[in-house]
């Protein structure tokens, strides 16, 4: 259909304008607030300008770097386990004919419970005296006392990936079997008449074939686990310390208990930047892969 | 085939421990939910509850946390996002289904830009914002950010929807004499209905399960949502784990259901969604 004088342009406006009021000129205000002190706690002092200054706080703050690390290493820790879980995951949905419902039924619990509850429900299960997971290890030997999960940085960080993988894995699950039952079967046996091994057409022939989902996946949930928040409030508050506290929580920390929005701002702006570097860095990676 | 039979039983093992691991902690919630305050702590914990402890879900609207008010603001809240995200998105993705205009890259640009957005990074100048207008502490408060979040799936999914339906219908509409707009309500909303209720789920379970604009924006205990809520339970000595099931468990439930019922729809939605990007 040809475009019509200026419909098209009423028709997406609404959208266009939601978009642009409640998230593109924010950000630009983001910015602004952070080339200002302004902390709510001293409603009297307003806002003065004070140039980079919150940028310069933000290199020297060690805790802020720690923050970044953290958000750092849980988004490689996740991303890489939930590919690793997630394509077995789809690899099984794709080739259990009969299992398929059960499985995408299942996998789909993880994904719709809010992720508050599911936090909650782990932080109980590694709770240190009556938690079930506590329980399971000891009876299966593989710890011969119950530990405190949560109260030790790398047991902490383990829990928390644990439940976030846990949480996030069908997402992925689900974009790979999309991309896998687009291959056509025929592939597969030419494959196998050629003698190729299973491990062999997985890399040469599967992969490949599935990368573009496989971007566009990996692409989703990075930046989703770069801006994690609730399954960390909930299950540590960032600790013990701040062993797992991650950009997002001290960010709502530094505006939320501190008052001090000058300075969130400029940590809220560390994580945009931080995002559109992902961005920058994978749709690259997917443009060349088309060419 | 070598070996077809003990792979088959490896299969099946494997598929059997990957449902397990995904619905267990699901079905622990409930049995946790069931349980008397004193068995909660026994240790080992029991697998089942010693009898059916209905009184966690009693407590759920009694034990001093307003609970029904929270579901009740969460209905209103994912309700309403969910009905001006498929008005205002079905505007848009009919547009970018059936015409191309200036812009249009700009327009998708955009999308793709505030589903990668980091919520964190608005939330300064929205609350202050939201603090000036009076929009803290309101249903429009939360209604307007998850719009913003939920537009691009809604735009995504609806636009893969609007594609695949015939163009000769509204061309027939147009030579009968209906405008544009009428083409779009009588003819392309009806036949998209389908598209529509999985766009509606999606946008309503993000909204039910949002956290951080809750927990920032609506913080008078009148206005709190579920996710918010759950984490407000108080305790005398210890956390009442007993009575957070339980009222996990309800708010946990209609997606549940909804996932099993639906699971085709969603799943094709959450990847039509997805894939387009």
């Amino acid at each position: 259909m040809k475009s019509r004088s200026y419909l098209p342009y009423y028709f997406i406006a609404p959208a266009a304008i939601i978009i642009f009021g409640i998230a593109l000129y924010p950000i630009l205000h983001t910015f602004y607030i952070s080339l200002h002190q302004i902390n709510l706690k001293f409603p009297d002092l307003g806002m003065s300008f004070i140039w980079f200054e919150n940028y310069i706080r933000l290199f020297r703050d060690v805790r802020a770097m720690g923050a970044l690390l953290n958000t750092v290493f849980f988004t490689v820790s996740t991303v890489a386990l939930e590919l690793v879980f997630g394509m077995i995951i789809a690899l099984l949905m794709d080739r259990a004919l009969r299992f398929r419902g059960i499985l995408r039924a299942t996998v789909l619990i993880p994904w719709a419970m809010p992720t508050v509850v599911a936090a909650m429900l782990w932080r109980w299960m590694y709770n240190d005296q009556s938690g079930i997971i506590n329980a399971m290890l000891v009876a299966t030997g593989i710890t011969s006392e119950y530990m405190q999960f949560l109260a030790e940085p790398v047991l902490a960080w383990t829990a928390v990936i644990v439940t976030e993988v846990w949480k996030t894995t069908p997402f992925m699950a689900l974009l790979l079997l999309a991309g896998l039952q687009v291959i056509p079967r025929e592939v597969y046996e030419a494959s196998a008449i050629d003698g190729a091994s299973k491990v062999r057409t997985f890399f040469t022939i599967t992969l490949p074939l599935i990368r573009p989902v496989l971007l566009v996946a990996l692409l989703f949930r990075t930046l989703d686990a770069f801006r994690v928040f609730d399954v960390i409030f909930v299950m540590t508050g960032g600790g013990p310390g701040n062993a797992t506290e991650s950009l997002s929580l001290y960010t709502y920390k530094t505006m939320f208990g501190a008052l001090d929005f000058g300075y969130g701002s400029a940590l809220s702006i560390l994580t945009f930047a931080c995002v559109v570097i992902i961005s920058v860095f994978y749709i690259k990676f997917i443009g060349t892969k088309t060419r | 085939m070598r070996s077809s039979k003990k792979s088959k039983i490896g299969f099946g093992i494997f598929v059997t421990v990957t449902v397990l691991i995904m619905i267990f902690p699901f079905v622990w919630q409930t049995v946790t939910s069931l349980k008397s305050p004193g068995e909660i702590f026994r240790v080992p914990p029991s697998i089942f509850p010693d009898e059916l402890y209905i009184q966690n879900y009693k407590d759920v609207f009694t034990a001093g946390v307003p609970f029904h008010w929270y579901l009740r603001n969460s209905v209103i809240v994912a309700g309403l996002t969910t009905l001006i995200c498929l008005i205002v998105g079905s505007f848009a993705s009919y547009v970018l289904a059936r015409f191309k205009f200036r812009g249009q890259a700009l327009f998708l640009g955009l999308l793709l830009a505030v589903a990668m957005f980091p919520q964190v990074a608005i939330i300064s100048p929205l609350f202050l914002f939201f603090r000036d207008i009076g929009l803290l502490n309101t249903y429009p408060g939360l209604i307007l950010p998850y719009t913003t979040f939920a537009l691009p799936l809604t735009i995504w999914i609806l636009t893969s929807f609007f594609r695949e339906l015939p163009v000769d219908l509204e061309d027939a509409a147009l030579i009968d004499g209906c405008s544009p707009f009428q083409s779009f309500y009588r003819i392309i909303v009806p036949l998209a209905a389908p598209g529509m209720v999985t766009t509606a789920i999606l946008v309503f379970i993000f909204a039910w399960n949002e956290f951080l604009f809750a927990l920032i924006f609506n913080t008078a205990n009148h206005m709190r949502t579920v996710t918010v809520g759950i984490t407000m339970f108080p305790g005398l000595h210890e956390v009442p784990w007993g009575t957070i099931f339980a009222a996990s468990t309800i708010i946990t439930l209609p997606l549940v259901l909804m996932v099993l019922l639906l699971q085709k729809r969603i799943v094709q939605g959450l990847t039509a969604g997805s894939v387009k990007g």
